[in-house]
This record gives structure tokens, C-alpha cells and sequence, in this order.
């Protein structure tokens, strides 16, 4: 019996082996002088337990009384945490390298972090989704202040900690009266308790409560606050990283929370997500024409991307869980060939964040200006790039659920948000003369740009397969 | 007789307070972090009070997680606080102020 659990769990439990072995053999080793190394054997660890996951897994497997759920949902959202994660860590190396960052601790708590955002994912309980979640968060808070010689990134990780143990503290709160109004901590039982249509008043509150602490997670508005100090902050690599594997976790943690626990109460929780939907888009689109940093402005954008997605989850049908997911898929590849250039971006060695430093840089780099606005227009959903099928599956999940009002707003928050996208665009190819940014040194990020555009242009002929399995994962998550 | 939404009504005052202590207070990181802490524990007695309640032992099970994970928070809480006092030399709520939207 603890045999088949254990089984099912096995990629956590080898990660998070992993994690404290190389720990371990790193301390006693050669510490600091063995991090490159250790960040290059960590991604080859993501990258063979994403394929080991995704080649490997089949069919709906429980463990533990049903905390633990291995199931295409899960499949689908771990595989994509494991790649991001991998690539983020590889593209960031020889940027940390180069400034002295690069200390053996942060692959090794990037790693703790998967290990928790693996088993949010795959959370049936409440218990599991606080475990894998705090796991997740206090690796992150410590990963933001790395740089503990600097005062932006020690003030990132204050925020970051303060505001994340409060969005701890509210899902808590909601955990224990959902608890008690129900009488049990797992999602099946929840279900059942809930029913369909008449539902606790205790219960609806625990539930809010929930839904608020997860908003915090995914930076939803009116939750938002952090994230734009947060990347500011954080130094270049970690912001990235931040920018693609936690989120992933968190919006596929609030799928699985609101459908597997509350997925008979759709009505109850589809105007809140409606709302923080609608909130995010204009907020994003808005609050990130004003910016000059390019952190800020990728902050204000996920804020942005984080409302599309939820427009996936308002929609409370399987195509639009399935639309989220392909929206995810989409946004982690996009980010990761952005933050790519933004790692690139210096001047005398120096980094540099200042969207300013861009003018005229496709006469320096027609190569690299071209990818650039691939991935830009791609972010703004500018058809013919990948960027736009993702609005447009969700915005078609949202019209085919009944919501056409939040499509429209969601399409007007689109041509907004494209403003601050073709703004760099703008400077790239029109700006005034300036100083000029130094060559690119890593080959790494190179690779990682072209790659992300060249997804972004190829992925519409087939979208990789990505929608078939999307599909299948949506499908896992929906009531039988 | 105490009854479980005595329990109840002293939870909630906690959290309040939590919730009051982290956004009005304007003087020292310090007191955020106790603030968090009375979050957290408040979520505790809800769950002991629930789990007596109901006669289940499952939230009993969640309040020791719970307590665990805060020890945790607590510590990186302050080695946080502790990086931050040494680049800044202050602790003051209103001097976390290098970045602004």
C-alpha cells in the first residue's frame, strides 16, 4: 500500500533527495567554486524529470487517501514548471557568474521550490496545498534576497516575505473554516459537502478567503502590490525565474482548488474570478505605459497575463481550464525568451534596465531586434505570433461560457497593453541616437531568444502538440 | 459554557488584529512579523476548536503542520530582517522605501 503511494510521488521524493545530497556534497566540496556546476546539473535534473513525467505518466493515480493526485492535469502543469525552470536556471548561470552571485545555494533552493511547486499541483488536500505552497514560498523569499549585499534585492525580499506570509495567513484562515464547515480537509470531501447550489454560509467565506490568498500567489489585482518591487528588485535571473515556474504553479493550484474542491458551486466563485480578471488586464495595460525599467514593465505585464489566464478559470467550463493552460504554456515560453534579452542587456559590463537604452539597437543587432519584437508582439497578441492564439482561446472560452462582456474588456485591455509592447518596438527601430549597448557574451541567452521567437512562429502550425495535451488535462480536472 | 463559537469569535478578534497590525502600523518591521505570527495563530485555534468540534482529528493534524511551517517562516522572517538592517541600518516600516510604483 505505502509502496504504491511512495511510487506515485517518486519524482518528488528524487528531487528532493537531490536537492539535499547535493547540499550536502557541495558543503563538504568545494562550496561556492562548484556552483556553475551544481546550476547545470540541477536544470539536467528538471529537464529529465520533465520527460521521465511527461513520457512516463499514465492515467489518474491517488496517494495517500487522496492528498496527493498524479493525473494529466498535473502531468501538464509539472512538465512546464520542470522546463521553465531548467531553462531559466541555464540562461541565468553565467549572468550571476560574472557578478559574483552565482553561490551554490540557489540552484540547490531553486530546486526545494520545484519540489514544492510540484506538489501544489498535485494537491487533494488542503494540507498537501499549504505544504507544497510553503515550501514553495520560503525557498522563493530567500531566493529574492540572494544578493544580501544589496539594498534593492534585501528590500525585494522583505516585501516579498511580508506580503507572502500575509497571502498565507488569508488562505489559511479560509483552509480552516472550509475545514470547518465541511468536516474534512480533502478536495474529494469538500466536494461532497458542498454539493450543488446551496452552500454554507461558512463555507463561502473560507472559500473567499481562498481565492484571496491565491490571487496574492498569481499577483492578481487588487493583490498585486508586490510584484513590481518584487522584480524590480530581485536580481535579473531570479526575476525571471519568477516570472514563469511560480506562476505556472500557482494558476494551476487555483484550477485544481476551484474545481476539484469547489467545481459544483461554479456560480458561487465565477464573478470573483471575473473581477480580479478584469481588474489585472487594465491594471497590467495601464500602469506599465508610465514605466521606464523593463523589470517594472515585465511586472505590470505578467499582472496583465495573470488576468487573461483567470479569464480561462472564470469561464468555470473544461475549455476554458484548457485555454488557461494553453494561455500558461504560451506566456512561460514568451517570458523566458524576454527575460533572455533583459539578462543580455548591459552596458561596460554593467547590466542595465532602462527601456531608454534600446534606441536604435536593430542597427547594432538586426538579429536580436528581430526576435525581440517577435516575442513583444507576441506578448501584445499581435496575430500572426503564438501570443495571439493563447488570447484568443481564452476569450473564446470566456463567450462560449456566457461571459462576452469580459471578453470584450479583456480584448480592450489588449489593444491598451499593445501600446507599451510597440513602444520598445519603437525605440528599437526609430529611437534617437545613444549610447550603445555592449555585444551579447552569453550564448546561452542567444540561443534561449531565438528559440522562444522561433516557438512563437512555428507554434502555430501545430502548437507542438501543447492543445492535445492540454486538452487531456483539462478534461482530468472536470468532474466525472 | 464555552461553546465553539466562542472559539470562533476569539479567532476571528485575532486575525483582525493581524490583519490591522500589518497594514496600520507604521513604525517597525518587527511588529509586522508578530503580526503574521497572531495570524497564523489564530488560524490554530479555528482549527483546534473545529477539530474538538467535529470530533476529527485531521485539524488537530493541520494546526501541528501549521505551527511548524511558522517556526520556519519566523526564522527566514528575521535573517531577512537581519540582511536588510545591514545594508540600511534601520528597521522603520516607512524606510522600506528604495523602490516605489
Amino acid at each position: 500500500m505505502i509502496q504504491a503511494d511512495l511510487n506515485i510521488i517518486l519524482p518528488e521524493i528524487l528531487l528532493a533527495i537531490y536537492a539535499m545530497l547535493a547540499l550536502l556534497a557541495v558543503v563538504y566540496t568545494g562550496k561556492d567554486k562548484m556552483a556553475p556546476m551544481l546550476t547545470w546539473l540541477t536544470a539536467g535534473v528538471f529537464a529529465i524529470l520533465a520527460v521521465w513525467i511527461g513520457v512516463s505518466g499514465e492515467g489518474e493515480n491517488v496517494a495517500f487517501n487522496g492528498m496527493f493526485h498524479d493525473d494529466a492535469f498535473s502531468r501538464f502543469a509539472k512538465v512546464a514548471i520542470l522546463l521553465s525552470g531548467s531553462a531559466v536556471l541555464v540562461m541565468g548561470a553565467d549572468y550571476m557568474q560574472r557578478r559574483n552571485m552565482l553561490r551554490f545555494e540557489y540552484p540547490i533552493l531553486v530546486a526545494l521550490a520545484m519540489v514544492g511547486m510540484m506538489t501544489m499541483v498535485s494537491a487533494g488536500d488542503l494540507m498537501t496545498l499549504y505544504m507544497g505552497l510553503e515550501l514553495q514560498s520560503l525557498a522563493l523569499y530567500v531566493v529574492a534576497t540572494l544578493r544580501r549585499d544589496g539594498v534593492k534585492s534585501t528590500e525585494a525580499g522583505m516585501k516579498y516575505f511580508l506580503l507572502g506570509a500575509l497571502s498565507s495567513g488569508l488562505l489559511l484562515y479560509g483552509s480552516s473554516l472550509v475545514y470547518g464547515f465541511a468536516g474534512t480537509t480533502t478536495f474529494a470531501g469538500i466536494v461532497e459537502a458542498v454539493g450543488h447550489g446551496h452552500t454554507p454560509l461558512g463555507l463561502l467565506f473560507g472559500l473567499t478567503f481562498v481565492i484571496s490568498g491565491l490571487a496574492f500567489k498569481v499577483s492578481a489585482v487588487p493583490f498585486h502590490m508586490w510584484t513590481p518591487d518584487v522584480y524590480e528588485g530581485a536580481p535579473t535571473p531570479i526575476t525571471a525565474f519568477f516570472a514563469t515556474a511560480p506562476k505556472v504553479a500557482a494558476m494551476a493550484l487555483f484550477a485544481r482548488v476551484l474545481f476539484d474542491a469547489f467545481g459544483g458551486v461554479i456560480g458561487d466563485w465565477q464573478q470573483i474570478l471575473a473581477l480580479l480578471s478584469v481588474l489585472s488586464m487594465f491594471l497590467g495595460a495601464v500602469a506599465a505605459i508610465g514605466q521606464t525599467n523593463i523589470k517594472r514593465l515585465m511586472a505590470y505585464s505578467s499582472i496583465a497575463h495573470m488576468g487573461y489566464a483567470l479569464m480561462g478559470l472564470a469561464s468555470g467550463t473544461a475549455l476554458g481550464v484548457e485555454a488557461m493552460l494553453i494561455y500558461m504554456a504560451i506566456y512561460v515560453t514568451m517570458n523566458v525568451g524576454t527575460f533572455a534579452f533583459i539578462l543580455s542587456m548591459e552596458k561596460d559590463g554593467q547590466p542595465v534596465t532602462d527601456i531608454a537604452s534600446l534606441n536604435q539597437y536593430s542597427k547594432q543587432a538586426s538579429g536580436r531586434s528581430l526576435a525581440l519584437l517577435v516575442l513583444l508582439f507576441s506578448l501584445a497578441g499581435v496575430p500572426p505570433f503564438l501570443g495571439f492564439f493563447g488570447k484568443l482561446s481564452v476569450l473564446l472560452a470566456a463567450v462560449d461560457a456566457g461571459l462576452a462582456w469580459l471578453a470584450i474588456a479583456g480584448v480592450v485591455a489588449s489593444v491598451i497593453g499593445a501600446f507599451y509592447y510597440l513602444r520598445i518596438v519603437y525605440f528599437m527601430y526609430f529611437g534617437e541616437e545613444g549610447d550603445k549597448l555592449d555585444a551579447p557574451r552569453s550564448p546561452v541567452q542567444q540561443v534561449m531568444l531565438i528559440a522562444s521567437a522561433a516557438i512563437m512562429l512555428l507554434g502555430i502550425v501545430n502548437f507542438f502538440g501543447v492543445d492535445t495535451a492540454a486538452q487531456a488535462a483539462a478534461a482530468a480536472l472536470m468532474p466525472h | 459554557m464555552i461553546g465553539l463559537e466562542h472559539y470562533l469569535g476569539v479567532a476571528a478578534t485575532l486575525f483582525v488584529i493581524g490583519i490591522f497590525g500589518l497594514f496600520l502600523n507604521r513604525k517597525n518591521i518587527i511588529i509586522l512579523l508578530m503580526s503574521i505570527e497572531l495570524i497564523l495563530l489564530s488560524v490554530n485555534i479555528n482549527l483546534v476548536a473545529f477539530s474538538s468540534y467535529l470530533g476529527d482529528l485531521t485539524g488537530q493534524v493541520f494546526a501541528l503542520f501549521v505551527m511548524t511551517v511558522a517556526a520556519a517562516e519566523a526564522a527566514i522572517g528575521l535573517a531577512i530582517l537581519v540582511s536588510f538592517f545591514r545594508n540600511r541600518g534601520t528597521i522603520a516600516v516607512e524606510d522600506v522605501n528604495v523602490m516605489k510604483g
